[in-house]
């Protein structure tokens, strides 16, 4: 059996449809099987609640006169791109306030304007004969703006993968706080109620297919940016009109260490027409599956600890290796369910309608990284390629005779092997000075816990490291743990001037 | 139930919490402290049919006692329910209800202000400060 999608709209205007969610789908399916299912089912809503970073709303403000055309424009001093034509700009969820960096953001105007405060615009301009105006400030209400179409280049995630944190001090990321040793796993998306969760193929979902968007009836423009449906991570770009919005599904967000986001509530409705999308809404949390990644390592590909599906994640800890880890999540799940029951009643109600794509999704896609022509800067071009070490059976005073002759501030320390087994820095001898009794050798008052850096590390990820831990200097080392120079606050200075700022 | 407690260091180290333990014979829980050469406060954690004994005997040894009580506030209106809060509390203090609304006890609460910096939508506050 099949149905048409003109029967399934009939339906919907008629309003007989029968629409479930997607969470309701799965147990329908099970006691129906599948063609019964088929035929008791015409839509199943979905839906997603959480933060979204790629988003952003296109604005038209009118012209002001006379007429200014804004080169650059700020809203509640959060600076929107207007490269536009006059009097257009578009603001990005992300970009924080030049006042009050990531307590307020653009997530933040496009909130305060949902919730019908008052925004002040600002706006510059070298002016032209057309557009002779050159500044001009004014508050806005969302009433007042001609447009506000919220259009997001990336959201609905079809599932993300987990995030730990393998290293020995909590991470603050996009992904929330990481405590260290892998004392948390942090998750995102609602699983079984996910949109394109539910239509894998992207058979369903593509341009033109309508969808609940913070609260409006929205749009699925197609294929989002980064989408990569082709290794299960689909995403959609969508659009709606910012004026039919609503808070409750559209929040600003300040994730700490990292920085502003939109919370967006996303939904979209799919017209059941045969057995494939049958099965592809049947699916349960348990048959979605994503890696917990390792956010200590500091690089693109970063190591998968375990693969586990939204089951797991959504019941609050994982155990591994027999230890308990708990898990929790970072978007809500109680909202994408709102989300899918509203949707749900508005295709009851005949507020919203079902469509087919007017042109589909490449569901077979992957994305690609960054192609990089110029390399950044590695340790190795920087160093200090001078090895000047001491071992720590040798006395204080000797360790205090290398730093004066090598002018320098830090002293790795080695062993008979001349693996690296601590280092002491010039306050260490000045401390041991003050207070003497500690011992006499340099194992005495060295520090064990070593920070280092390799010779191809990032230098960026080099002067991350003298960041946290708040040190000058970091041990170079090769795969055996032997000193082969040092990278020193002052060696950074020769990015500067050099060949990198060219 | 839990006890916070303030105290001086100038008139010198005196072992307040060890003496307490000592002359009342009542085991207490440390669950977070913070002392510096001039000043130390402690949120203690001691059974509740002890808890006049241990008030009193403190504040004979000069420290300055506060019942702490419910101190942590959740903002219903701004919080999206996401979560965000219960893994890295340590107290176990957040939890999802069946609904996936998030609950709290406040009663496991210690304090230690991390849920409030991490919360993304900056729905939870120290009761004293709303």
């Amino acid at each position: 059996m099949k149905k048409t999608i003109h029967q399934v709209q009939e339906r919907i205007r008629d309003g007989n449809a029968r629409v479930v969610t997607a969470e309701q789908m799965p147990d329908i399916v099970a006691e129906l099987g599948e063609e019964e299912a088929l035929a008791e089912v015409d839509v199943v809503t979905t839906g997603t609640f959480g933060a979204m970073c790629s988003s952003g709303s296109f604005f038209n403000f009118g012209h002001a006169d006379p007429p200014i055309r804004m080169e650059r424009v700020w809203l509640n001093d959060v600076e929107a791109y207007a490269g536009l034509a006059a009097v257009d700009a578009y603001i990005g969820a992300t970009q924080q306030s030049t006042t009050r960096e990531d307590q307020y953001g653009g997530a933040h105007v496009i909130e305060d304007f949902i919730a019908g405060k008052s925004v002040e615009l600002r706006a510059m301009s070298r002016g032209t004969d057309c557009y002779p105006r050159r500044t001009i400030t004014t508050e806005l209400l969302l009433e007042n703006l001609n447009q506000a179409i919220m259009c997001n280049p990336r959201n609905g995630y079809q599932r993300y993968n987990a995030a730990c944190n393998s290293t020995d001090r909590a991470l603050y990321t996009y992904m929330g706080m990481l405590l260290p040793s892998c004392g948390n796993v942090t998750y995102s998306g609602s699983g079984l109620l996910n949109p394109i969760s539910n239509d894998p193929g992207l058979r369903r979902i593509g341009s033109g297919v309508p969808c609940f968007l913070g609260g409006a009836p929205g749009m699925v423009v197609g294929e989002g940016t980064q989408a990569s449906p082709g290794s299960g991570f689909g995403t959609l770009m969508v659009t709606g009109d910012m004026k039919q919005m609503d808070t409750e599904y559209i929040r600003a967000a300040t994730m700490k260490g990292y920085g502003v986001t939109l919370y967006v509530g996303l939904g979209i409705p799919i017209p059941v027409l045969d057995i494939e999308t049958v099965r592809s809404t049947a699916v349960r949390d348990e048959d979605i599956w994503v890696d917990v990644i390792d956010y200590g390592i500091p690089a693109r590909n970063r190591p998968s600890k375990m693969k586990v599906n939204y089951a797991m994640l959504k019941s609050g800890h994982l155990e591994v290796n027999g230890e308990e880890i708990r898990t929790s999540s970072l978007s809500s799940v109680r909202r994408a369910r709102r989300i899918a029951s509203e949707l749900k009643g508005w295709i009851e109600s005949g507020k919203m309608n079902v469509c087919l794509p007017t042109r589909p999704i490449d569901a077979t896609k992957k994305a690609g990284p960054m192609i990089e022509t110029v390399q950044g800067p590695r340790v190795l071009e920087i160093m200090d390629h001078r090895v000047i070490s001491i071992s720590e059976e040798e006395p204080i005073r000797d360790a205090a005779r290398k730093l004066l002759k090598g002018e320098i501030n830090h002293l790795p320390v080695i062993n008979s092997e001349g693996v690296l087994v601590g280092i002491v820095t010039t306050y260490d001898i000045s401390k041991a000075v003050v207070n003497p009794g500690k011992g006499t050798l340099v194992r005495d008052i060295m520090r064990r816990k070593v920070i280092t850096t390799t010779a191809d590390e990032a230098v960026d990820i080099a002067v991350q490291k003298l960041e946290k831990h708040n040190i000058s200097a970091l041990p170079v080392v090769d795969r055996d743990f032997k000193v082969i120079g040092m990278l020193t606050a002052m060696d950074l200075g020769k990015l500067f001037g050099g060949r990198w700022l060219k | 139930m839990k006890l916070l407690v303030t105290y001086s260091r100038r008139e010198g180290k005196k072992p307040i919490i060890a003496q307490i333990v000592r002359d009342t014979g009542v085991l207490v829980n440390v669950e977070r402290a913070l002392i510096d050469s001039s000043e130390g406060e402690a949120l203690i954690d001691i059974p509740d049919d002890s808890c006049r004994i241990v008030r009193d005997k403190l504040a004979d040894l000069g420290a300055t006692v506060r019942l702490l009580e419910e101190e942590i506030s959740l903002d219903e209106s701004e919080c999206v329910d996401c979560g965000a809060c219960i893994s890295i509390c340590l107290q176990e203090v957040f939890t999802f209800d069946t609904e996936s609304k998030l609950r709290m006890d406040a009663e496991k609460c210690v304090l230690c202000g991390r849920c409030i910096e991490i919360c993304p939508h900056k729905a939870l506050s120290r009761k004293s400060e709303t």
